[in-house]
């Protein structure tokens, strides 16, 4: 993706991180030169609820909001969040998506299923479908904090801007003291991924 | 672009921009109570150097110390949420006969769509009302602006401002250009000017006719004002809009002419006929009431508002692009999958009292915070939920609705910031007027709802100086309450037992169940031990699912695999802990007749 302008959709659980990732990324794109907006929903979504986050970056950004079927990136935390949002995608866009599974509260209590095959039902949507285990990256760190950071690292591959900006903007927005595991996580995020046909 | 070397760009949300243009402006004394979605602007604006900033116990007591701070000459801000500013009207409506003396300005961050309110009311009309004027920036970027020009008109107008921003504009972020302080004005102290500060009736009158003086000579500034503004393009289509609505304007007609709004009232009226006659088409695109569009048409200008442009909820480009060309464009449909709504947390201690009070099947009247969670599956647990505080004057007036009747079978259930914010006086009611209600106060040791705030019961303040942590059951005595009584609702054992016990008694109680929030840094650091469940114990019976722990997993079984688990086939699953959700609160293992929850050994 070298394009001017472009729309990352942003989907997660609460707790997962999802916040803390769009807005190293929301840094990164105004470090590289972009006007950037984001809208995010606080409050009763902290709960274990859905967090979704809407950034926008180009020449000059008007709305805040993405539209249904006009997001290039969709960055997934969860599985299924990935699929409740996989309709903000444009028929172009492609799908970065934790494997992980969350239950929902209608799940864990047994009074509804986790859906199957959602691997399957997200390939419909997209042919450009990226499924990483960033839970294992981020275990594999010590770090079970810094799925966030790995699923950002993963995402930038799609993404116009230069690994140094990512890591600029991460010290920017991160206490000092976190900087260097989120780092690695970003790495072995990037490391996760190779754009096919790149 | 070319930025001056000084001059720095950041990208902040309208919370923290509004934050930041107080600051410029030369604020010193800010006070509010938390509410999403305005709480991040004084928890951002007391980080400045030299600042006072405050929660206070509830909006009313916000804009009296804000409008105080104005009367001794001081540039003062009060922060509510929409819903707060019905709690402040009161020194609202007088404030605007007194004017000010220092910048006064009252921020109203409204919530189209309810993301996280009772209500999605629009506070435009509190302006009307009040007669106050009311800026309204669409984007961060304004927002700094606007605060910064909201003290400037305060002052030369002597009215205080409001400024109105919607969740879109606070929790939505964009660049700003960060500008210097001003510096405070020079501390001038309170002088004394009767006719101004006291409103007797006398004095009111005059200050009346002074008010309508200075609306009138506001409505001849908006009509120059340059955040009203046109911008002329295709005449076919011209749109009046303001707030977030200017952007989705923008992104789905950008050819179209379009007359924005920064200033919510009063309304430029000449400028908007202006307007209207460079285009064939008017369209009116705000979110929630017709507040413009009531204006243009008092003006006799054709114009579409409601009939296309939804009242209802947020708008979004799409819904803009829809109404205004009257096609809709068929996009894939989201997936039907479970939803996955907002829950309390692992080891909340507010669901132990919530699975008591279940139990016991009593009608709960309920009330503002996390604990309204509880009304969700499986706990169930509320019954009503009204505004700040409702809870005790709903319960009592239940209760004295049916009489005798009711005793056993109503409680009213509150949290902590919520009973200081407008409890006390309810309870002070139930007392005064011979009642028997049973309260139970939810002492978690912060506003947890809006991100864990010091409240008047934590010891701490805004700027974390330690300070006199107030008494809840010495308070609930003090007003006539004989019975209170404090309990750990993570023993629910006895917190069922007290409850029992108190629900019959035939005067009024009060019950704090206290246990600290999850989310408080000194719990998170402790360490506990967590819990799992025994697979060759568990029978599938689901009791603990029942406390709705985001913790507790149900692993459904097909008869095969119940059988392949050495279970019986008729066995529908067994429960599972998830290690990294479970907080170690210990009130499931009680719940588990069969003993199948231990302590997970490393």
């Amino acid at each position: 993706m070298t394009q001017a302008r472009g729309n990352v959709f942003l989907a997660g659980v609460g707790g997962q991180g999802a916040l803390l990732a769009s807005e190293v990324l929301g840094e990164a794109f105004l470090l590289g030169g972009y006007d950037v907006k984001k809208s995010e929903v606080h409050g009763m979504a902290q709960r274990g609820g859905a967090v979704t986050t809407h950034l926008r970056y180009g020449p000059k950004v008007f709305s805040p909001l993405i539209e249904p079927g006009s997001a290039d990136l969709l960055i997934a935390f969860e599985k299924m969040e990935a699929l409740r949002f996989a309709h903000f995608l444009s028929p172009a866009g492609a799908a970065v998506v934790n494997a992980q599974e969350i239950m929902p509260p209608s799940v864990a209590t047994g009074r509804e299923r986790y859906p199957e095959r959602i691997e399957e039902r997200l390939a419909g949507v997209t042919p450009n479908l990226y499924m990483i285990d960033a839970l294992a990256a981020a275990l594999s760190l010590r770090e079970v904090r810094a799925v966030n950071m790995v699923m950002v690292g993963a995402a930038s591959r799609l993404l116009p801007l230069p690994e140094t900006i990512y890591l600029e903007a991460l010290r920017g927005r991160l206490p000092e003291r976190i900087v260097e595991v989120n780092a690695k996580a970003f790495r072995a995020g990037r490391a996760l991924l190779v754009p096919r046909g790149a | 672009m070319s930025v001056p070397a000084r001059e720095k760009v950041e990208l902040l949300s309208g919370n923290e921009a509004i934050a930041r243009g107080a600051y410029e402006a030369g604020v010193t004394v800010a006070s509010a109570y938390p509410g999403t979605p305005s709480t991040e602007i004084l928890e951002n604006f007391a980080r400045y150097e030299g600042v006072y900033a405050e929660w206070a116990p509830n909006e009313k007591v916000a804009v009296e110390v804000a409008h105080g701070a104005s009367m001794a000459g001081a540039r003062a801000l009060a922060v509510m949420k929409h819903v707060g500013v019905n709690v402040a009207a009161d020194p609202i409506f007088t404030s605007s006969y007194t004017g000010v003396r220092g910048g006064f300005v009252i921020v109203t961050a409204d919530d189209p769509e309810l993301h996280s309110s009772q209500n999605e009311q629009d506070n435009r009309h509190y302006a009307v009302a009040a007669k106050i004027p009311m800026l309204e920036p669409s984007d961060s970027f304004e927002a700094k602006e606007f605060t910064r020009l909201a003290f400037a008109l305060s002052e030369r107008f002597d009215t205080p401002v409001f400024l109105r921003s919607t969740t879109r504009i606070s929790h939505a972020k964009g660049a700003v250009r960060l500008g210097e302080a001003s510096g405070p004005p020079p501390a001038s102290g309170f002088v004394r000017d009767p006719a101004k500060w006291v409103m007797l009736p006398d004095n009111a009158r005059r200050r009346h006719a002074i008010v309508e003086e200075r609306m009138r000579s506001l409505a001849e500034f908006a009509e120059t004002f340059d955040g009203n503004r046109i911008e002329w393009g295709d005449r076919d289509l011209g749109v009046i809009t303001a707030g977030v609505s200017y952007q989705y304007v923008r992104e789905a007609f950008p050819e179209a002419s379009v007359l924005k709004l920064g200033m919510a009232h009063p309304l430029p009226s000449r400028l908007i006929r202006e307007f209207a006659e460079g285009v064939s088409r008017v369209v009116v695109v705000e979110e929630l009431d017709p507040h413009i569009e009531m204006h243009v048409k008092a003006l006799g200008v054709p114009v579409q508002g409601k009939e296309i442009i939804p009242i209802v909820g947020e708008l979004s480009p799409r819904i803009v692009r829809e109404g205004i060309s009257g096609k809709s464009v068929p996009v894939r449909p989201a997936e039907g999958l479970p939803g996955r709504p907002p829950n309390l947390c692992p080891g909340c201690p507010h669901r132990g009292l919530f699975y008591v009070l279940n139990r016991l099947k009593v009608t709960v009247a309920g009330d503002i915070g996390c604990y309204t969670l509880a009304a969700l599956p499986p706990l169930k647990g509320m019954d009503t939920c009204v505004c700040m505080g409702a809870s005790l004057g709903n319960a009592f007036g239940i209760e004295k609705a049916l009489g005798k009747a009711a005793l056993g079978k109503v409680v009213a259930v509150i949290g902590d910031s919520t009973f200081l914010h407008s409890g006390i006086t309810p309870l002070i009611d139930i007392v005064y007027n011979r009642g028997f209600t049973t309260v139970i106060i939810l002492d978690n040791r912060t506003t947890a709802m809006t991100g864990a705030q010091e409240n008047p019961a934590t010891g701490r303040t805004l700027l974390g100086e330690p300070t006199r942590r107030l008494d809840l059951a010495a308070l609930c005595r003090a007003v006539g309450v004989d019975h209170v009584y404090t309990v750990n609702p993570h023993d629910m054992e006895r917190t069922e037992a007290v409850l029992r016990r108190e629900l019959f008694r035939g005067e009024p109680s009060v019950i704090i169940t206290e246990a600290p929030c999850v989310l408080l840094p000194d719990h998170r650091k402790d360490k506990r031990p967590v819990y799992e469940v025994i697979p060759d114990l568990c029978t599938g019976c689901m009791a603990c699912s029942k406390l709705g722990c985001p913790a507790i997993e149900w692993v459904p079984f097909t008869p095969e695999e119940a059988v392949a688990a050495g279970k019986k086939g008729s066995q529908k699953g067994m429960a599972r802990i998830n290690p990294l959700l479970c907080d170690g609160c210990n009130q499931c293992p009680p719940l588990c007749t069969f003993r199948a929850i231990l302590e997970k050994k490393d």
